[in-house]
């Protein structure tokens, strides 16, 4: 499994890589997986559905990423843009 | 006359030169040195100079990652259109055609609420991913991954990345035009990938 992170002017980075069924590195998984809860991120992890289309769900704990996600992606939370700067 | 006026004036000039050389050259390299200070501090704190090529790269990695979360066909409509549709009530499984409303989403510009059925534009949603840890000078996201991470948010949780973003009319930000136009594309755009899905199925 992968931890990424979207990051501005870089494209996606890689927190954490390692097997969920080896202690060790899940350990280490899970320890990366609430530092970026901690700054605020949110997780998504892309899956594909049962008719076969390609969603994303959001998790709010470790226990929640299914064992075999390839990838959790987390990325800044949304708020409102401004008017006319963002969208 | 005018000679003596003239030498007289390149006597001045020399003379004024002579007084204030040494303080330019002084100046010129107390500013080099200044220069000089400037960058290594800059080396020292890792600091690189502008890399024009940088944000062209965040933008290809960031495609490459939005190409493998989306359905193949969602990564060509982004790639041929520039913008992604996805289809409303998906907590509702109501998907494709007969979903009563759906989406369009643009880098870093507001997400347009839109009736498939008659086209008809019902609100924009202005939503932002601000980080705020600034680790590379500039909060934005690749245009990209601010489409992904629209993607993943209305996909996970429509009601919730809604309730973040602002509401507007129509028109607010995007011109309805433009948004009618892309339509149009979408709609052409899907008769010919359907025709060649088609073509292709009938050559087998």
């Amino acid at each position: 499994m992968k931890l990424l992170r979207l990051k501005p002017g870089h494209g996606e980075i890689v927190l954490a890589e390692g097997d969920v069924d080896a202690p060790e590195q899940e350990r280490e998984l899970i320890e990366a997986f609430r530092r970026e809860l901690d700054a605020g991120m949110w997780a998504a992890v892309p899956l594909q559905s049962s008719d076969g289309r390609r969603q994303a769900e959001l998790v709010k704990s470790f226990s929640d990423v299914p064992r075999d996600a390839e990838r959790v992606i987390f990325f800044p939370r949304a708020a409102g843009g401004a008017p006319r700067t963002a969208g | 006359m005018a000679l003596a006026l003239g030498t007289a004036a390149v006597v001045l000039v020399v003379l004024l030169w002579e007084l204030a050389r040494p303080r330019a050259i002084g100046a010129l390299r107390s500013a080099r040195a200044r220069l000089q200070r400037l960058r290594a501090r800059s080396r020292a704190a890792g600091v690189v100079g502008y890399d024009p090529g940088r944000e062209r790269r965040a933008e290809q990695r960031a495609r490459e990652l939005l190409r493998s979360c989306v359905d193949e066909r969602d990564w060509a409509m982004y790639r041929d259109l520039g913008f992604l549709r996805v289809w409303g009530g998906v907590g509702e499984r109501l998907r494709g055609a007969g979903a009563p409303y759906a989406y369009l989403i643009y880098p870093h510009r507001p997400i347009v609420a839109y009736v498939p059925r008659t086209g008809a534009l019902l609100n924009e949603y202005c939503v932002a991913f601000p980080d705020h840890s600034r680790p590379y000078g500039s909060a934005r996201l690749p245009d990209s991954d601010d489409v992904l991470a629209k993607w993943m948010a209305l996909t996970a949780d429509e009601r919730r990345l809604i309730e973040q973003a602002n509401m507007h009319l129509p028109g607010r930000q995007i011109d309805p035009d433009r948004i009618s136009r892309d339509l149009v594309r979408l709609a052409r755009w899907e008769r010919e990938s359907d025709d060649g899905a088609t073509d292709i199925v009938r050559a087998a």
